[in-house]
């Protein structure tokens, strides 16, 4: 079965889009969308370091965009805003990612492969990969979910029952770096934000608590990864943009039936 | 043994000093207020003793596995966030639904359950933040102006429920509050503050000091602060706006 290319892609999309449902969800609910793009696009400036020390591609990224995110996390609150702060970061790691790229003289890679995902290349390893990440990052949210929840309402509420927000946002930056890892492939660094928001706006008009938003985005998600790939592959379109499209499309046509239904109501 | 200890707390941001060497204890069962100007360090106090803010200098003792029930000035609910009242109040945990509905009875807002927080007035947005502090069977409330945005009779009913909570479950009650008349009448010790503590005794005490007068002066507020609706009932039209609450 996995012998089919068109399987371990559809396998890989909804790995990732599993992963990215509940992230996606907290990511949206405290407004980090700018910063899970920021995440994203230092990834690749790890893909081009561990491309020039022949390392892991999963663990280039992995790293850098632990350290992008450590970073604005310990930048945030000292002096600029922090759109300004991840709008530096965000595109000056891009940049010197890109840079760093054209050093490498040696290998000839696709860059296109890791901006925008290479979903039909996926192999049994990256598979394995894939889903070990997004078996980590659910389990992690899971786990650490009421408490990030109460974090996300109020952080004053969150110390009265004993949590520390600060913790729990270190939980969500490192769930971030996972997903962003093992999203490379599938995407590309810079549709990663996509697969993070988009399922989970779509998901709001469905839903009337935090846990059945998480569970519609992950439906939503792997919905939109299995139609996109068959776009991709009817279409003859590249695949981590379709599986968007698919995606923006769901969110457009959800939002518009909840804005009647609530007008009718 | 108090519920709390603070010691010679001193708290600043930056190198601006909010509170300097305030000491204060809470025992158990009693309500007192915290009142003052703005920026006088009042939330800063009660953030303190919720481990949100370190102290600079001093220290914050809770009695071991104290229980706190801790009401925000204000709670921003993000639009994108779906959250029923039911599940609300069992954050951070799950709570049984008897006890879900105990505390909303004893919020004075029971059949809210299946609503959704954004759908909420401000009246019952505040009783069910303070349903959601009554869950874990606090033995310290702690509310920081939990009344702001709700009109005199609305604060006055609010505060009231305060004290039949306070009368049901014996918990001690630490809050602030600018409605100075309303909530000295319901305390049993008050506490001037103004960055570090002014005065500090029973509502009458407070409300004579020199220290307090020279904040709120001794006009219309004074005497307003002075009224206990234990007597004094109903003669004087300053009050009318309170006892239609009543």
């Amino acid at each position: 079965m996995l012998d089919d290319f068109m399987m371990r892609a559809t396998l890989a999309g909804i790995g990732v889009a599993l992963a990215a449902a509940p992230l996606g969800c907290f990511v949206v609910w405290r407004r980090m969308a700018y910063f899970g793009d920021a995440t994203a696009h230092a990834a690749i400036l790890g893909v081009a370091l561990s491309l020039a020390l022949s390392i892991s591609v999963f663990a280039g990224a992995l790293v850098i965009a632990l350290l992008m995110a450590l970073t604005v996390n310990l930048l945030t609150g000292r002096g600029y805003a922090m759109d300004t702060l991840l709008g530096v970061l965000a595109h000056s790691a891009l940049a010197f990612g890109l840079v760093a790229v054209s050093f490498l003289s040696g290998i000839r890679i696709d860059l296109m492969a890791y901006l925008f995902g290479d979903i039909l290349a996926v192999s049994r390893l990256d598979l394995t990969v894939i889903w070990g990440g997004a078996t980590l990052v659910v389990a992690l949210i899971g786990w650490r979910w009421s408490a990030l929840l109460t974090a996300t309402l109020n952080e004053d509420l969150a110390y009265a029952s004993g949590i520390d927000p600060k913790r729990e946002q270190l939980v969500l930056t490192l769930a971030l770096a996972i997903t962003v890892a093992v999203a490379i492939k599938v995407v590309g660094v810079l549709l990663i934000a996509a697969m993070l928001i988009i399922p989970a706006a779509a998901a709001r008009p469905l839903s009337r608590t935090p846990e059945s938003m998480a569970l519609v985005a992950a439906g939503i998600g792997s919905v939109s990864a299995l139609v996109g790939l068959r776009a991709a592959y009817v279409f003859d379109t590249p695949a981590g943009p379709s599986i968007v499209c698919v995606a923006a499309l769901i969110f457009a046509a959800l939002s518009i039936a909840g804005k009647v239904r609530t007008s009718t109501q | 043994m108090s519920l709390v200890c603070v010691d010679d707390l001193s708290i600043s941001y930056g190198a601006k000093a909010v509170l300097s060497h305030v000491s204060l204890r809470i025992e158990p069962g009693e309500i007192v207020t915290i009142v003052g100007p703005n920026g006088s360090g009042k939330t800063s106090l009660l953030r303190s003793i919720i481990g949100a803010v370190k102290p600079a200098r001093g220290r914050v003792t809770r009695g071991s596995n104290l229980r706190l029930g801790y009401v925000p000035q204000r709670l921003h609910i993000d639009p994108t966030l779906p959250m029923t009242v039911a599940r609300f109040l069992a954050l951070p945990g799950r709570a049984a639904r008897t006890i879900i509905d105990g505390a909303l009875a004893q919020a004075g807002v029971p059949n809210l359950l299946n609503a959704q927080m954004s759908r909420l007035s401000g009246g019952q947005f505040q009783r069910v933040l303070l349903a959601r502090a009554l869950i874990g069977k606090p033995q310290l409330l702690l509310l920081d102006e939990a009344t702001q945005g709700l009109d005199q009779p609305g604060s006055a009913a609010f505060y009231r429920q305060i004290e039949t909570v306070r009368r049901d479950t014996g918990c001690a009650v630490l809050m602030i509050s600018h409605e100075l008349h309303v909530v000295m009448s319901a305390s049993d010790r008050v506490i001037c503050l103004n960055g570090h503590v002014c005065c500090e005794g029973t509502p009458e005490v407070v409300a004579s000091a020199p220290e307090y007068r020279a904040l709120f002066g001794s006009g219309t507020m004074g005497a307003l602060a002075l009224y206990r609706h234990d007597h004094d009932h109903g003669h004087d039209h300053h009050h009318d706006h309170t006892e239609t609450a009543e």
